[in-house]
């Protein structure tokens, strides 16, 4: 398990990272590499470049902006987790990074690596598309913001171009009065989950974001739904999948369970929110 | 004996120091191997082209089956035969023709380094005939498929024991039950895979080997045969070794034979070094069985007659032999005594990994069909299940009890000592079973689900033929000591220096434990069933003994003494009662070995106008020269250990989760010679029995890929998935067999892991469980079919 | 075709080392086979064991999931390091000595770093947080028993030390140079 040979590059800006990007079709951005590395050790991925942005300076802030919070691509997930400004802006981006691998794998991933790297079972995509937040990306046409609801297109696909650099994603603030929970059912504490859901509440409006259910970061928005029908609402959206750790039936059973239950900690959470807003 | 004393070995082990076999400097000129392995389960292969790889940079050798000659190109050893292993079958150390299942050895590349290899195996081009494969012990059972053309119905070995007329017994009993049970297969999984280095030396003949492995001497016996070597030509060195829970008995491996023929034919020291997914698709799997079980038992749950048939997946080839399934068959008996016994067994080829033992090595199955069945036959009397047990227990004053059936060792079944009706006394103390239904009612008042299990379990340790242990005491006062088999973990260096500190009378800290080095001790046989203290341990007992003898002899010369009045205490021999008239070890030492030179102030007094009463030879005859003791134990049969767990879980009635909230251990391996030891063996048995009940499992597919080969998907259990706290309490009925009264404690604490969780979730669901690992998925699809049974 | 070496300097337990590693090159292998710092283990090789468990500036890291060419210019500490200037046990070891906290020690490196990151951070943690604080390495031989028990001894051990004992960072002074 050791990875093919490849070419390597420190890149110092991102500039220099999106050049290097473009002159090479087989190139990959290298930040946290924490699902990229072994994904080389196992041969399953083989670039013939690594632009390694470890070094560009500037992309690791957290800071927040009036519509939300912003989190740079060199962000670790440790860091962004232990954000006060994160929690209070946009708790639900807290809540999921507490269940991202384990802590050692958070003090080198990154949460813009992991929203781009596009897997269906991580956390942090779903969280980003239920929340209507955005990438933005540097590539060789220049900047750009893509939205949540447009950047994912597949299993492990994203809709960044090959020269595009993700340089940060904004995660937009929690409404007064709106309320969020995260929730998820793992194998071992710290595995990806069997199945794990985000919910946003929001006045009626309801909306739930499932990973690990669909082989892409799915939102059903479950508005108007009485109670005790939410999880059946929202599997006629879903087709959950059959893998070895879980047939598609006992994931559906999840889906429910979890549907139920972040739903009504995302309403606990509201009316605590509000009452604090109203102090 | 019986001290908590801190291990020795952890000095070096804390401090980054430890040696383990990818450790092992050979030198800048070292060069490194790597395997390609068959993708597919079943395949011929019809071309292997190499050309690809010859240009590449850094590499230095290709090998493949046509390179291979003479007992090299022949199969690898049937290590354990058996009368039943009719059709025995063994891989070659390079597939030959055809390849059996995913990860067979097929070529193998020696380069600069471990990348540049692994480059190298990826340009390899191999050419198969891709034929239909055998996953699963229905599709080996059905014999439609045919794993090995020269084997009909797959069937390697069927073997049959009976004690009494089974049947008759069974159809003559007031009550009779049936249970079909299956068992998933599982794996060792040390945190350290297989490594092997080896270096040639021309200017000595001979080579050197260093290899991760439960047996120094084996590996050195099939080196030396397959390389066409004298014995005395390879020295096999075990360095530290990073766990191997039975994986790294079964040798010699591939690359054990590889390495060093590529070392000898190109002139550099060689090293393999096994990556994770290798160790899943190359080493060796365990525990795959299905069970059928006919019980006839009368209104106490007597068993009367008990009828067990099983069908035992060996995977691709039988090196091991039959020795899981016949544990399987011998020690499922536990602590119990049917009217009459008959088991059969049939031993199935499949295109997947080898089986051979993983700890425990067969008994958990075991453990797991008697288990289920009594808990099936109290179920059904409406009984308490630790009556329906008692009702079977072998008691105490029928020692030694002979089950009349062959144990693995060729010798007869019979148990030196045990008290299982104190221990489940014990045991119900300890887990709070009488309390519990109460419990039960309380918690199911809340809405919430939990359930207690128990399991018992009877071990045979310390299998034959045989260890030996050499014992010297340099003119410094140290004492080495070597004894053969090896160690993954154990703290044999601490345990043995404990037995020789006690028996010679030196300071622990003046005695320091070599394992598994050839050099040191050339016989031995390996660590493996729980052996290691019975077998090693009484071994090194007996040699400290007769170094103490001889030390003794030597001493009452010197101080004019009878040594029966002589006492060793810290090193230094005295006459009892008068202290001024001593000797110390080191000067016995110096004076068992007379000499005509002097090399320091010491050895001046062995010299030959110092010592000495001229009239004698000075070395008295029937004595050798050095202040040393060597001795062999090689008892008649196994020694019984035992032992009974208990769990309490709670299953989450939406999710199906299943939470530990009591483990309850209550074990007896005679006397402890190092309790905080045994119970960190205890502790690790346990987690990997909870990994093995409701974690781990090896998932094939159809194509005989194994899906989970990583520890991403196999799930071996962190701390989170272990229980805060596993109560044990010991019981010690000490082993008649052996001088210090000892029994094995290793493999212990993993046996009744299936068969415990299966009750206790039997017992919080009300449903029947027949099948292990149970995962919450699975337990969520036995819910619904019991809701809208079929 | 030969493949490109990329100079690199690796700064280990207080120690620089200057080296010539391929761009591929992991840093356990580097600290290993380069460095010839055996005591990081590599178990799995794709993250999840946690035996190669370093300290990348201070923070626990798998050394098998970053490449050498990365870590160049950062300050890592290893196993090697924990151990205290004199020679002596640093306090996480020790606790593991005095626990039984290791049986075959081919994880144990892993743990000692990230313990002896741990409990720089959160130096009296609860009985929970001491569980959660090896929640990401496996262990095959011990069923963490002892190990949350280390965990909590060292704890112990190193506010017996006082401030200047805990003041002692990872850099270990004096190590020898060994590239």
């Amino acid at each position: 398990m050791k990875p093919a040979p490849f070419d390597y590059v420190r890149a110092a800006s991102v500039a220099e990272a999106v050049s290097a990007l473009a002159g090479d079709p087989g190139a990959k951005v290298l930040a946290g590499g924490q699902s990229l590395v072994p994904l080389l050790s196992m041969r399953l991925a083989a670039p013939s470049l690594l632009v390694d942005i470890n070094e560009v300076p500037g992309l690791a802030d957290v800071t927040v902006e009036e519509t939300g919070v912003r989190v740079g691509a060199l962000a670790r997930h440790a860091a962004v987790l232990d954000s006060d400004d994160v929690r209070r802006v946009q708790p639900l981006v807290s809540l999921a990074l507490a269940h991202v691998a384990h802590a050692t794998i958070r003090n080198r991933g990154t949460t813009v690596g992991s929203l781009v790297h596009a897997d269906a079972a991580a956390e942090m995509p779903v969280v980003l598309r239920l929340l209507g937040g955005s990438v933005e990306v540097e590539g060789s046409a220049g900047r750009r913001t893509i939205a949540a609801d447009d950047l994912y297109l597949g299993p492990l696909e994203s809709s960044l171009a090959h020269d595009e650099v993700a340089v940060s994603a904004l995660f937009p603030a929690l409404a007064p009065g709106a309320g969020v929970a995260f929730d998820e059912i793992a194998r071992r504490h710290g595995d990806y989950a069997m199945a794990g859901a985000a919910a946003l509440v929001d006045g009626d409006a309801v909306r739930v974001g499932y990973l690990s259910v669909s082989d892409v970061p799915t939102v059903v928005d479950l508005t108007g739904v009485p109670d005790d029908e939410l999880g059946e609402a929202a599997l006629a959206r879903l087709e959950p999948m059959d893998d070895i750790h879980a047939t598609a039936t006992y994931r559906a059973q999840l889906v429910r369970v979890l549907t139920a239950r972040v739903v009504a900690a995302a309403r606990s959470h509201a009316a605590a929110h509000d009452q604090q807003e109203a102090r | 004996m019986g001290q908590p004393v801190q291990r020795v070995e952890d000095q070096r082990f804390l401090r980054g120091l430890g040696r383990y076999v990818d450790d092992v400097d050979t030198g800048p000129g070292t060069l490194h191997a790597a395997v390609l392995r068959s993708p597919h389960a079943h395949a011929r292969i019809l071309d292997i082209d190499v050309e690809a790889v010859l240009d590449l940079d850094g590499v230095h050798a290709v090998y493949t089956h046509d390179d291979l000659t003479g007992p090299m190109a022949e199969p690898l050893p049937l290590l354990i035969p058996h009368p039943a292993l009719t059709h025995g079958r063994t891989q070659h150390a390079l597939a030959k023709d055809e390849v059996n299942y995913v990860g067979e050895a097929i070529a193998f590349v020696v380069a600069d380094d471990r990348y540049v290899a692994e480059d190298a195996v990826a340009r390899i081009v191999v050419t198969y005939d891709v034929l239909p494969p055998v996953v699963g012990l229905e599709a080996a059972r059905a014999g439609e498929r045919l794993v090995h053309d020269d084997v009909p119905g797959n069937l390697a070995a069927r073997l049959e024991q009976e004690v009494g007329d089974a049947r008759a017994a069974i159809a003559a009993a007031p009550h009779r039950l049936e249970l079909d049970l299956t068992i998933e297969r599982s794996a060792c999984m040390p945190l350290e895979g297989r490594g092997t280095v080896a270096r040639w030396e021309p200017d000595l003949d001979r080579l050197q080997l260093w290899t991760s492995t439960q047996t120094s001497t084996g590996v050195r016996a099939a080196v030396a045969v397959k390389l066409g070597l004298d014995l005395g030509q390879v020295d096999v060195i075990t360095p530290d070794v990073g766990g191997g829970f039975g994986v790294k008995v079964v040798h010699p491996w591939p690359e054990e034979l590889l390495v060093p023929y590529a070392a000898r034919a190109l002139g550099r020291p060689v090293k393999f070094t096994e990556d994770r997914r290798e160790h899943f698709i190359s080493s060796a799997h365990e525990r795959g069985q299905v069970q059928h079980v006919e019980v006839g038992f009368d209104d106490d749950g007597r068993v009367l007659g008990l009828d067990v048939e099983f069908w035992h997946d060996n995977g691709a080839y039988t090196p091991y032999g039959l020795i899981v399934p016949i544990i399987t068959s011998t020690q499922l008996l536990g602590p119990y005594k049917p009217g009459a016994y008959r088991v059969v067994f049939e031993s199935l080829y499949t295109n997947t990994v080898i089986v051979t033992p993983y700890r425990g090595a067969g008994r958990p199955q075991g453990c797991y069909a008697m288990e289920r069945t009594m808990d099936a036959v109290a179920a059904y009397l409406g009984k308490d299940r630790t009556e329906v047990r008692a009702a079977n227990f072998i008691q105490p004053d029928e020692f030694p009890y002979d089950h009349g059936l062959v144990f693995q060792d060729g010798r007869e079944l019979e148990y030196d000592s045990g008290d299982y009706p104190a221990s489940l006394e014990k045991l119900k103390e300890l887990v709070g079973w009488d309390d519990f239904p109460a419990y039960q009612r309380e918690m199911a008042a809340q809405g919430r689900r939990v359930g207690i299990g128990l399991a018992c379990y009877v071990e045979g340790t310390g299998v034959g033929p045989y260890e030996g242990a050499h014992v010297h005491v340099e003119t410094s006062g140290k004492v080495k000591v070597a004894t053969g088999l090896t160690t993954q973990g154990q703290g044999h260096a601490t345990v043995f220096a404990q037995l020789v500190a006690d028996e010679l009378g030196v300071r622990f800290e003046d005695v320091e434990v070599v394992t598994g080095d050839t050099r040191r001790m050339p016989y031995a046989v390996g660590t493996y069933a729980s052996r290691a203290a019975v077998m090693s341990g009484s071994a090194v007992h007996l040699a400290a003994r007769r170094a103490k003898e001889k030390a003794l002899r030597i001493a009452a010369d010197a101080l004019e003494a009878d040594p029966a009045d002589l006492q060793i205490v810290d090193g230094v021999v005295s006459v009892k009662g008068a202290p001024d008239s001593a000797i110390d070890l080191g000067t016995v030492s110096v004076l068992s070995n007379p000499l005509r030179y002097a090399f320091d102030e010491a050895s001046k007094a062995a010299t030959q106008f110092s010592v000495g009463d001229n009239s004698l030879p000075p070395v008295p005859e029937d004595e050798e020269p050095g202040l040393e003791g060597k001795d062999f134990y090689s008892p008649p049969r196994a020694t019984f250990a035992s032992g009974m767990h208990a769990v309490i879980v709670e299953t989450d009635p939406e999710t199906a989760e299943v939470t530990i909230l009591k483990y309850a251990v209550v074990h007896d391996c005679g006397h402890l010679i190092n309790p905080m030891i045994v119970e960190g063996q205890i502790h690790g048995g346990v987690a990997q029995g909870i990994g093995g009940a409701l974690y781990e499992r090896m998932a094939y597919d159809e194509s005989g890929q194994l899906l989970n080969a990583s520890f991403m998907d196999f799930l071996m259990p962190y701390v989170t998935e272990i229980p805060d706290g596993i109560d044990i309490d010991h019981l010690e009925t000490p082993s008649p067999l052996n001088p210090l009264g000892i029994k094995g404690a290793g493999e212990a604490g993993v046996i009744p892991s299936a068969a415990v969780f299966a009750a206790a979730i039997e017992d919080a669901e009300g449903l029947a469980i027949r099948a292990m690992p149970i995962s919450p998925s699975d337990l969520h699809t036995l819910r619904l079919s019991q809701e809208h049974p079929r | 075709m030969t493949e490109q070496l990329h100079e690199i300097r690796l700064t280990v337990n207080g120690a620089a080392h200057e080296l010539r590693v391929p761009a591929r090159r992991l840093l356990s292998d580097a600290l290993r086979h380069d460095l010839g710092l055996t005591g990081t283990h590599v178990g799995c090789e794709h993250g999840v064991c946690g035996a190669c468990t370093v300290l990348l500036d201070g923070a626990p890291t798998r050394a098998c999931l970053v490449l050498a060419v990365t870590a160049a210019d950062h300050e890592i500490t290893t196993v090697e390091g924990l151990t205290e200037p004199d020679g002596s046990l640093g306090p996480v070891q020790q606790a593991f000595a005095e626990c039984h906290g290791l049986q075959c020690g081919f994880c144990t490196p892993g743990f000692l770093t990230t313990i002896h990151a741990g409990l720089r951070d959160n130096p009296s943690p609860t009985h929970e947080e001491a569980r959660e604080m090896v929640a990401g390495n496996l262990c095959r031989c011990t069923g963490y028993q002892n190990i949350v028990k280390a965990v909590e001894r060292a704890a112990a051990l190193r506010q017996a030390q006082g401030p200047a004992g805990q003041a002692q960072g990872p850099a270990g002074q004096g190590q020898v140079e060994r590239s």
